[in-house]
């Protein structure tokens, strides 16, 4: 079966408008490492909104925020936290306990999400392929012996390989590792963001994300109006590796949507966002992180329940690319989110 | 770890839940507000014509005069107004400086760690830096002497000694009297200009004023001073005290960078330390600096492990921590932060590198339960960054 992509959105998704829209709060902020990001993605889309005539708030995320919500509750909350509590379910379950709705993943589909190593391992039941990797926390390290495990892990993937964090985003933590000698550093780096490392095999190729909008119902064995794709955007850094600095400093990536790849490889690929998104049990909004290698096969990396939204990021690169609003589309998906059934009574 | 990310790291340390040991920010809210506020009225409202119009490049005449009576307190008597050049904080005076003396590829010579910005500024200037060690007497002569003999038979052009001698930041450290001798006659005969840079220098917590090396070299050594430290930052008033020559090209650069400095905050300085009883001010900051600094010390002594050393400063902000060889603080700090505690790795006071095993303390900030709280924070981070360094590097 073909995924739709953005061209099969249908018109009344793309002409939506919502009138009964109330309050909309923006979360934002935090104490991650991606704090600065998030209140970035957070102000843009509070500007976005309230541009087309939302009324949209920016708060961030602090021992305030609770009894804030119990005593003004917003008629929905756009969750644009980024990094753990953000992503992780947290900040949903919290939502879900305050029953107040919500844009985007419910917290069971969001543990798996955030967690790359059971992201990838649903993804490949699922028929999609991914970069081989090991997956250890640092205890085992510390208990078994860290010399004995990282010969055996180059042995088993080779080199280079990319060392992540198993869960996080913004590129925090992580390192490409050409050297044995190198893997030692690059995992006392990682394990400064999380205690479980994910060494993956490092496949050379064209890095893209692919953004995913749903105005379906969460079931999508019943959707009419599914996940669909945007246009892949391609993401060529400067200096070669997309890290933090790369993602974020305005010039220092080179975008390219849509991506410079071949009709079978983009259908590709928008294919796996909406797989990825499908089993993941995701809703509302996604991006798939991607590599295509030279044989031009496309290769999952990641997914992100809250991805960014700020000048330099793809998620919005996407929407544009495809004639659609970025305001425009919140805006909906926040009514989407207003009209879905409460997880409890109010 | 990049740089974006450590500004990354540090977005979240200025959330209050974190206990920040990271900014060098004078805790101006033990400063006598109405006071302050009685100072601004009653400027505006007898003189406010001359507070709200342009002045002059070198400052005003009456502010300068108070200015040498500050720097009498650290010894420098000669001092006359048309020596001073006052200046938007003594980052000023020293960019100006450095535009004046400084051309691409000259060579700065600097204590090894050095204040961050003023790496910041040589590097603007396209200096090449050098760094000199220091030990619990400060700046090493012998060091220095030898540097300077291998930079002169390289051929390079010397053109300045940066130094903060007193209650330096980043070290904590105080160059003694006898070695300052040594560094002015070692400079002064390699044709080497010394900035002695002295923010902290009344911010002693034996209450003795640290005598200036200016007060006893006035031909070899540009002092700048501050009262970021001893009133407020957020006036932004400093300056810089030079041999007349120097002078006259730091007042030629300063009118072209800035045309007049604000007269209107020169002249809150001026007349709060006319109308209040300043002194007495930076008494209450010395003694809530030295009950901070005393709170570190012991939380120090009580978290950290084996293998860690400090500095123990006499005044100023403050302490230098060094781990262990091999660790990496700024490695260490996205655990730190998530520990809620925040710090300043040390390579960042380095233009060449070093440093990476060690970090800037701050204590003028927090209250002392939370310094506490903060040191304690940090002692578990150490003690699990030394666990995982024995993982990987057994």
């Amino acid at each position: 079966m073909m995924s739709p992509t953005v061209h099969d959105v249908p018109d009344t998704v793309k002409d939506a408008t919502m009138t009964d829209l109330g309050r909309v709060l923006i979360l934002a902020g935090g104490l991650s490492p991606e704090r600065e990001v998030s209140l970035h993605s957070g102000g843009r889309l509070r500007d976005a909104l309230t541009r087309i005539g939302v009324d949209a708030d920016l708060a961030d995320v602090d021992a305030a925020t609770l009894p804030a919500l119990a005593a003004d509750p917003p008629d929905v909350v756009f969750p644009v936290l980024h990094g753990t509590s953000g992503e992780d379910g947290t900040i949903r379950e919290v939502l879900d306990l305050y029953d107040l709705p919500y844009v985007g993943a419910a917290p069971p589909a969001c543990r798996v999400a955030f967690d790359k190593a059971t992201a990838k391992a649903a993804v490949t039941a699922a028929g999609v392929a991914t970069p081989a990797a090991v997956t250890l926390p640092r205890a085992a390290f510390h208990d078994l012996g860290a010399a004995a495990l990282i010969e055996r892990i180059v042995a088993r993937l080779g080199l280079p390989v990319v060392v992540k964090p198993r869960a996080g985003g913004s590129a925090f933590g992580v390192s490409r590792v050409d050297d044995a000698s190198g893997l030692a550093e690059a995992l006392m780096a990682c394990f400064g963001y999380h205690d479980s490392a994910l060494i993956e095999r490092a496949v050379s190729g064209v890095e893209i994300a692919v953004g995913v909008i749903d105005f379906g119902d969460g079931d999508s064995d019943s959707d009419s109006t599914g996940p669909v794709a945007l246009p892949a955007v391609e993401i060529e850094p400067a200096a070669g590796v997309y890290d933090y600095a790369a993602r974020y400093t305005a010039g220092a990536t080179a975008f390219f949507t849509p991506a410079r790849l071949d009709d079978a490889v983009l259908r590709a690929a928008a294919e796996t966002a909406i797989t990825a998104h499908r089993v993941l049990g995701l809703r509302d909004l996604s991006r798939t992180d991607m590599i295509v290698d030279a044989a031009g096969n496309v290769q999952f990396l990641e997914v992100n329940v809250a991805p960014g939204m700020t000048d330099t990021s793809t998620w919005p690169m996407g929407l544009h690319a495809a004639g659609l609003d970025f305001a425009v589309v919140c805006r909906d998906l926040a009514a989407r989110a207003t009209n879905r059934a409460r997880p409890g009574p109010r | 770890m990049i740089a974006s990310e450590v500004r990354a790291l540090f977005a979240v340390a200025s959330r209050p839940e974190i206990v920040s040991l990271a900014g060098g920010m004078p805790a101006v809210d033990a400063l006598p507000m109405e006071a302050v506020a009685a100072t601004v009225s009653e400027l505006v409202l007898s003189r406010g014509a001359v507070a709200l119009q342009y002045g002059s490049a070198q400052g005003d005449p009456d502010l300068r005069a108070r200015i040498c009576d500050v720097m009498a307190m650290e010894g420098i008597t000669d001092a006359r107004p048309d020596d001073v050049v006052v200046t938007a904080g003594s980052q000023q005076a020293l960019d100006l400086l450095t535009r004046v003396f400084v051309d691409p590829g000259d060579v700065v010579v600097t204590e090894g760690p050095t204040y961050v910005t003023a790496i910041n500024t040589f590097a603007a200037y396209q200096a090449r830096i050098v760094h000199v060690p220091m030990d619990a007497d400060g700046l090493s002569p012998s060091a220095l002497a030898e540097t300077l003999g291998r930079l002169a038979a390289e051929g390079a052009r010397v053109k300045l000694l940066y130094t903060v001698p007193t209650f330096q930041n980043p070290g904590g450290i105080t160059l003694t009297p006898p070695r300052r001798a040594e560094v002015i006659e070692i400079c002064r005969r390699a044709g080497v200009l010394v900035v002695e840079d002295n923010p902290y220098g009344l911010l002693s917590f034996t209450g003795e004023p640290v005598r200036a090396m200016r007060a006893d070299a006035p031909d070899d050594v540009v002092y700048l001073g501050s009262f970021s430290k001893t009133l407020a930052p957020g006036l932004r008033v400093g300056w810089a005290l030079a041999p007349a020559p120097v002078t006259a090209r730091l007042v030629l650069a300063a009118e072209s960078a800035i045309l007049s400095q604000s007269m209107f905050t020169q002249l809150v300085v001026e007349r709060y330390l006319a109308t209040q009883p300043w002194a007495e001010q930076v008494k209450v900051f010395r003694e809530m600096y030295r009950e901070r600094r005393d709170a570190m010390l012991d939380a120090l002594a009580q978290s950290m492990p084996a293998g860690a050393t400090w500095t123990r400063p006499d005044g100023g902000f403050f302490v230098w921590l060094t781990l262990p060889d091999g660790m990496d603080t700024r490695s260490m700090l996205p655990r730190a932060i998530a520990a809620r505690v925040a710090y300043v790795p040390g390579a960042g006071f380095y233009a060449d590198g070093s440093g990476r095993n060690s970090m800037r303390l701050s204590f003028c900030y927090p209250p002392p339960d939370r310094i506490r709280d903060g040191v304690g924070r940090l002692g578990r981070v150490v003690r699990d960054e030394l666990d995982l360094h024995d993982t990987f590097r057994p």
